[in-house]
C-alpha cells in the first residue's frame, strides 16, 4: 500500500516536474528551449549519485551483517542508478550539440560521469555471472565499495586532466546564481526524480526478496 | 607479514621452476612492440610524442594477462583449500599476491622500457630515477585493484572477459595520472611539475590498499 502511495506520489511530482519544466519556466535567454533539458538533465545525475551511495551503504552493509536485505538494497539501487547515469549522458549529448556544436567532448566531467556508468555497468555484469546468492553478494559488495572510494578519486584525477563543462552551481558552496524560477522548477523535478528512485528501489528489493524465496 | 612473505616465496619459487608467467608476459610485451610499431608507422616524432600512452597501454595489457592468473594458478591442485585454510589473517594472502604481482610487473617494466630504447633507439638513462617512482606509484594501484578483483573472479565463467571489464574503469584514475606524469618526466621536466599527480597516485595506492586489505576476506571465501 505505502509503494503504491510512493508510486503515485511519484508519477504526481514528475507532471508537476513537466508542468514546471515546460510551463512555468521561462525560456533561457541565451540558449533558448535546449536549456529545458536541463531539468532532465541535473535531477538525473543527482539521483544517479544518491543511487551509487545507497549501493555502498548496502556494500558495506551486507559484508558487516551478512543479511540478504542490504544486498537487495545495493542490486534494486545499482540498477536505477546505471540507468539515471545513461539519461544524465545522453540528455548532456543532446544539449552538448546545438550548445557546445559536439555530442561528446573528453571534458572532466562527461568522462567522470561516462567512467562511473562504466564501473556500475560492470557491477551489473558481476552480478549476472554469479548465481550464488552469497557469493553473488558479496563480490557485488567489494565492487561496489571499491566503486564508491574510487568516486572521489576518478573525481580529482579526471578535474585536473581537463575541465570545459561549467562548474557545479547547485552543489558549489557559494549561493546559486540560478534565477528563482528556474531553480524551483529544478527542485520539482529533483524531488519527482528521487520519489521516482525510491519507488523504484522499493519495487526492486520486493522483487528480488520474491526471487530470493523461490530459488532458495 | 611472516605470512605474506611465505605466499610471495612460494609463488616466487614456482615461478622460477615453472617460468610460465614471465617468460610469455615479456615474450607478449616484445608482439605489443610490433603492434605499436605497425601502429604508429616509421614515423619517430609520433612514436616519442605517443610514448607515455604506448608504455602504460603494454603495462595495463600486460597487468591484465598477470593479475588475472595471480588466483587461477591456486585452482589446480585444490590449492585454493589450502590457502583459504591457512590459519591467520587472510590479508596477509593478499599482501603476499600483491607483492608478487609487484615484482612480476617490475620484470616486465624493466623489460619492455629495454626493448622500446633498443627498438625505437630512445634514451631513457637520464630520466630513470623520476622514472621508477612514476611507474612504481602507478604499477602499485594497479596491482592493488588488480590483484583484488583477480581474485574476484577467479571462480567465475566468462572470467577472462569479466576482469578487464571490472578492472578498467577502476583504474582510469591512475592511468590517467600516471600517464601525464611519465609525460612530464620524459620529456625531461623535474618531477615537482607532476607532484599534484603523484600526490593523486599515491592517495589511490593507499585507498586502494585499503579497500583490499578489508575486504579480501570476503573474497577468498570462495
Amino acid at each position: 500500500m505505502a509503494v503504491r502511495v510512493l508510486g503515485w506520489l511519484a508519477v504526481l511530482a514528475l507532471l508537476a516536474g513537466l508542468v514546471a519544466g515546460f510551463g512555468y519556466a521561462p525560456r533561457e535567454a541565451v540558449q533558448g528551449n535546449v536549456q529545458r533539458i536541463m531539468y532532465l538533465h541535473v535531477p538525473a545525475v543527482l539521483t544517479a549519485y544518491l543511487a551509487f551511495g545507497l549501493v555502498f551503504v548496502g556494500s558495506l552493509g551486507y559484508l558487516l551483517t551478512r543479511r540478504p536485505g542490504w544486498d537487495r538494497l545495493a542490486l534494486a539501487a545499482a540498477e536505477p542508478g546505471v540507468i539515471f547515469t545513461g539519461i544524465t549522458i545522453a540528455s548532456g549529448s543532446i544539449w552538448g550539440k546545438p550548445t557546445w556544436g559536439t555530442w561528446w567532448t573528453w571534458d572532466a566531467r562527461l568522462t567522470s560521469t561516462a567512467v562511473l556508468f562504466l564501473v556500475y555497468v560492470g557491477y551489473l555484469l558481476l552480478r549476472g555471472m554469479i548465481d550464488e546468492p552469497d557469493r553473488r553478494a558479496r563480490a557485488a559488495a567489494v565492487v561496489g565499495i571499491l566503486g564508491a572510494a574510487n568516486i572521489p578519486i576518478v573525481h580529482f584525477s579526471v578535474k585536473w586532466w581537463r575541465a570545459l563543462h561549467q562548474p557545479s552551481t547547485i552543489l558549489g558552496p557559494e549561493p546559486s546564481p540560478i534565477a528563482a524560477p528556474i531553480a524551483l522548477a529544478l527542485f520539482v523535478n529533483w524531488v519527482a526524480f528521487t520519489l521516482l528512485l525510491f519507488y523504484l528501489l522499493a519495487k526492486r528489493t520486493e522483487i528480488a526478496r520474491l526471487e530470493d524465496m523461490y530459488a532458495g | 607479514m611472516r605470512r605474506a612473505w611465505i605466499v610471495v616465496w612460494k609463488d616466487v619459487l614456482s615461478e622460477r621452476r615453472s617460468k610460465e608467467s614471465l617468460n610469455a608476459l615479456v615474450f607478449f610485451a616484445l608482439l605489443l612492440l610490433f603492434v605499436f610499431q605497425f601502429a604508429l608507422g616509421p614515423d619517430r616524432a609520433r612514436v616519442e610524442t605517443a610514448l607515455p600512452g604506448l608504455l602504460w597501454i603494454a603495462f595495463i595489457l600486460a597487468g591484465l594477462l598477470a593479475f588475472g592468473r595471480t588466483f587461477l594458478v591456486e585452482r589446480e591442485n585444490d590449492c585454493w583449500e589450502g590457502l583459504v585454510l591457512a590459519p591467520g589473517d587472510r590479508s596477509a594472502i593478499y599482501l603476499g599476491k600483491l607483492a608478487g604481482n609487484m615484482l612480476l610487473m617490475a620484470l616486465v617494466e624493466a623489460a619492455l622500457l629495454v626493448l622500446f630504447a633498443l627498438f625505437f633507439s630512445l634514451d631513457f638513462t637520464g630520466a630513470l630515477p623520476a622514472l621508477a617512482l612514476v611507474l612504481a606509484l602507478g604499477t602499485f594501484g594497479l596491482v592493488a585493484v588488480g590483484t583484488l578483483f583477480g581474485a574476484l573472479t577467479a571462480q567465475l565463467r566468462a572470467r577472462e572477459l569479466l576482469f578487464p571489464v571490472l578492472l578498467l574503469p577502476a583504474v582510469v584514475p591512475v592511468l590517467l595520472g600516471a600517464v601525464t606524469a611519465t609525460q612530464t618526466v620524459l620529456a625531461g621536466q623535474p618531477l615537482a611539475g607532476a607532484s599534484s599527480w603523484l600526490t593523486l597516485l599515491a592517495a589511490a595506492d593507499v585507498v586502494y590498499l585499503v579497500v583490499g586489505l578489508l575486504t579480501f576476506e570476503f573474497v577468498l571465501e570462495g
